[in-house]
């Protein structure tokens, strides 16, 4: 590996201004301190979420009964604290997320990678990255004035305020994170595959679908996996266009009626809380749940890429 | 040149971080010299800024009280957010509040959780308030007894059929339950009035406020929805209600609350910590007296 | 079928996927420009708002969300570029290393509501500071962090290593190393990471709903107690809690704080793209 000539001779002339060999003593010493307590605070920040989470959510288990919290009715105001409603709202609407996300972003991963001539990525990764930049309260506003209104009237159902709608809009909020690990993916897969499935007369399509896809496997389930975990934290879209409704979505029409999702009722529910009420304990309990839901799902998204990198390979 | 430029890259670098530090020392300090000694001191920084929380109901009333008040006495500063009855009372109990808007009464555990954190609530009747009951302005459906609504709340009836109106399926909205109004509907037309523990049909639709609620009724003709007169704008229609099926079937409005022949109508508050003194009091006898004007004007029922 | 045929109608269906995912992304930033430019003019960007919001401008929300970015860099930026320079240049491979890129792991994935909630028990209450410009900086702060640590980390990664066995081999220490050679490579590419953390505090609604957000003030911000307006919880409260608010106000709203987030994100692409260009190796 050669290091470029001009390179080495500014790394000299910055150097050159050192008058003498510094070892790490005094001010060096109080710097690199610093750069290490930095470096520690992630973890520190972490625990003192999770620490504040506990602090102010384990008391609502000594203030109601198992019953009240696994029940099926969230009226807070009137102390029935049951969590199924909103728990298995966030789950529904997570769920079809990923699975309109999930094949349009791969589907476009393998359109910009392996089927669009090179010009093309030039114009959509950008475009792409817009959706990505798109704050959560302005998708929220166009489905609220836009989105629900015309799914009412197109799907014929009695509101466009549901499941549905949300999940649409997460599923677009997830597209780019998909999209992106997608396209890394297919990245990885070595170019020898390739070359042996054309050299045996495969034609391109066929490699792709058979050979290329299916190596880069591990990749797509990362890319769900990232996903989800964006679905799941997502708020105000949900919030201005599920309608909010604490509904069990028992059955499959759930999809096209309004739900209730965890994070919306937190973020609706929390300024009215009196500090310390059991209302108050029972929102920061949704709060420990979501934590460790995203953490569970982070934790094995990023295991899966570090052991991908680890091996240096595919699966 | 590259190497200039990341020169002038690092100075940057450096004087932002020095910048930095020049801001947050004394921030720093400024906070620990200003931090509320009790949880009687309750207006955050400077005295003359009042804090107004509360009700959606009232927040557009206070909003333009705040604007018109502070126009004639300039050295006033309010602020004010909304969040629902529930958000006010909830500051009034924490001791972040100056002054609380609910378009409810605080409860008695409310008051006790007050007082425990040495807080008094003072009650003040400010404006009068009827709840509509508003459908699309398509729906042929123009007139329900409270019993009626109830039902329709509860989920016992659930399409415009069993009213006499279209085959279409009901959908209800209302606020969320942070909401004074919601309280208030919940309590006085859903078990109208009576000791029962009905709830909202889970279908309910809970709308963040008022404007969600109209958003939806002014495009969906299978929609229901209830709200303070003040909030009802003109693409919307509103039903007469009957306390009973043999009538007189009243429409809200102002006259119809101040001789009491509308059934849901009921009194919008402020509640003050303590004994108001000094500018909230101002504040609060100018709203009792000159501001009632303006509560005509956005569609409420001023105190007589 | 002709094998070459399946071809041409699977890559056609996946262009046709493509503009799926493309055409509505189009189409939520065209509606909003047509339907929002008709209100957007120097009155609206500049006065306050009058009418009980109704007419007016929205330079209270425009400032607020300034000042909160400004403070959301103050705190993020030094604690997200340190974190970096540890993990790039000091750490060694061991299991506290490990543990703290999964604390990183860790705080990207928590839901911005989850921010919210810590903020109000941490720095609102338990602190003391109350409903506060410093709340809510220090919450959005906390929420970006992992965001920078992760870009200035990849973008010091980048640099290649002979950069600083060169530095080391000239007798300079590590930090020097870092401070004089590594770190100015690598700033374009940290200052690319910092503009994209903050262009997602700018947007973010949830962690400054209950933290430091005001419905209505009747002047700007005074000092860091202060509450503030801001853009994203304006357009939240404007179209969701005012009656009788016109449609454009609402509409330009939305189209001022695209326009800013999308903006700092075409800074951030050109600093990339410009730097990339003259890169040392």
């Amino acid at each position: 590996m050669n290091v470029r000539v001009a390179g080495v001779e500014r790394i000299v002339k910055r150097l050159s201004g050192l008058r003498r060999v510094r070892r790490a003593g005094g001010s060096e010493f109080a710097i690199e301190t610093l750069i290490r307590v930095l470096g520690f605070s992630t973890i520190g920040f972490v625990l003192l979420i999770f620490l504040f989470l506990l602090r102010e959510g384990i008391p609502v288990f000594f203030e109601t009964t198992l019953d009240n919290l696994f029940g099926q009715q969230w009226y807070p105001t009137f102390d029935l604290l049951g969590t199924l409603p909103i728990l298995l709202g966030s789950m529904l609407v997570t769920v079809t997320a990923i699975a309109i996300a999930l094949p349009l972003g791969v589907l476009t991963a393998v359109f910009i990678r392996e089927v669009a001539p090179e010009w093309t990525r030039d114009v959509l990764k950008p475009i792409i990255e817009v959706l990505a930049g798109i704050p959560s309260v302005v998708l929220g506003f166009f489905g609220m004035t836009v989105l629900a209104p015309f799914l009412r009237e197109s799907l014929g159902i009695p509101t466009g305020l549901t499941a549905f709608t949300g999940a649409l809009l997460l599923a677009y909020m997830a597209l780019p994170t998909i999209i992106s690990v997608a396209e890394d993916a297919l990245d990885a897969v070595p170019k020898g595959y390739r070359d042996a499935a054309l050299a045996m007369g495969a034609t391109e399509w066929q490699t792709i679908w058979r050979v290329v896809l299916p190596a880069a496997r591990s990749g797509v389930v990362t890319a769900v996996m990232l996903g989800m975990g964006r679905a799941i934290g997502e708020t105000m879209a949900v919030m201005m266009v599920t309608g909010n409704a604490a509904r069990m979505p028992l059955s499959l029409d759930s999809l096209f009626r309004p739900i209730r999702t965890m994070t919306a009722t937190i973020a609706a529910e929390m300024g009215e809380v009196a500090q310390g009420s059991v209302h108050y304990h029972a929102l920061f309990g949704v709060g420990i749940i979501l934590f460790v839901l995203t953490f569970g799902i982070n934790l094995m998204a990023a295991s899966a890429i570090l052991k991908k990198r680890r091996r240096g390979g595919l699966r | 040149m590259p190497s200039r430029l990341s020169a002038v890259w690092l100075v940057l670098l450096r004087a932002l971080f020095l910048l930095a530090l020049l801001v947050i020392i004394p921030l720093l300090s400024g906070c620990a010299r200003s931090r509320p000694t009790g949880v009687q001191a309750v207006s955050g920084t400077s005295p003359e800024t009042i804090e107004n929380k509360g009700s959606d109901t009232i927040v557009n009333v206070a909003l333009a009280w705040a604007e018109d008040y502070v126009r004639e006495y300039p050295e006033v500063r309010i602020s004010v957010t909304g969040g629902g009855s529930g958000t006010g009372i909830a500051a009034m109990i924490n001791g972040t509040v100056d002054i609380a808007n609910a378009s409810r009464q605080m409860k008695p555990e409310e008051i006790n959780a007050a007082e425990a954190n040495g807080i008094s609530p003072k009650e003040f009747i400010i404006a009068q308030d009827a709840i509509a009951v508003v459908v699309n302005p398509s729906n042929p459906v123009d007139k329900l007894t409270i019993q009626q609504i109830s039902d329709i709340y509860t989920g016992k009836i659930t399409n415009w059929e069993q009213l006499g109106g279209e085959d279409r399926p009901i959908v209800l909205l209302s606020r969320e339950s942070n909401s004074g109004t919601y309280v208030y509907f919940l309590e006085n037309v859903i078990r109208m009035g009576e000791d029962s523990d009905l709830l909202f049909a889970p279908d309910t639709l809970l709308m963040p406020s008022s404007e969600g609620i109209s958003a939806e009724v002014r495009q969906n003709p299978n929609a229901i929805g209830y709200d303070g007169l003040g909030y009802v704008t003109p693409d919307q229609k509103m039903v007469a209600i009957a306390e009973s099926a043999d009538g007189p079937y009243v429409l809200p409005s102002v006259d119809a609350v101040n001789d009491g022949s509308y059934p849901i109508s009921r009194p919008l508050y402020m509640y003050t910590a303590g004994e108001p003194s000094g500018q909230i009091k101002a504040y609060l006898d100018w709203i009792l007296t000159d501001g009632q004007q303006l509560v005509l004007e956005l569609g409420f029922v001023p105190l007589r | 079928m002709n094998r070459h045929l399946s071809q041409r109608i699977g890559f056609g269906f996946t262009a046709l996927v493509t503009l799926v995912v493309v055409a509505p992304i189009l189409l939520v930033v065209g509606i909003i420009v047509v339907r929002g430019i008709g209100t957007v003019n120097w009155e609206f960007l500049t006065a306050m708002p009058r009418d009980g919001m109704k007419a007016g401008g929205i330079f209270p929300a425009i400032v607020g969300t300034l000042i909160l970015t400004v403070g959301t860099a103050l705190v993020a930026i030094p604690i997200g570029i340190g974190g970096a320079i540890y993990l790039s240049e000091y750490a060694r491979d061991n299991w506290l290393t490990r543990a703290i890129r999964l604390a990183i792991v860790n705080l990207a994935g928590i839901p911005s509501v989850v921010y919210g909630l810590f903020g109000v028990a941490l720095f609102v209450i338990f602190l003391q500071f109350g409903t506060s410009i410093v709340a809510g900086s220090l919450t959005l702060a906390l929420m970006t962090l992992p965001i920078v640590i992760s870009t200035a980390e990849e973008a010091l990664r980048v640099v290649p290593v002979e950069f600083r066995t060169v530095s080391a081999s000239l007798g300079g220490t590590t930090w020097q190393g870092v401070r004089r050679v590594v770190l100015p490579q690598a700033l374009p590419g940290i200052i690319t990471g910092v503009i994209l953390g903050l262009l997602r505090a700018a947007g973010e609604t949830a962690p400054i709903l209950f933290t430091v957000a005001a419905f209505y003030l009747p002047r700007l911000p005074s000092s860091p107690l202060d509450q503030t307006m801001a853009l994203p919880y304006h357009l939240y409260v404007i179209s969701t809690q005012v009656p009788g608010m016109p449609i454009g106000v609402q509409y330009g709203t939305a189209l001022v704080l695209l326009a800013l987030v999308l903006s700092m994100n075409i800074v951030a692409t050109i600093i990339r793209s410009y730097f990339r260009r003259r890169r040392q190796w």
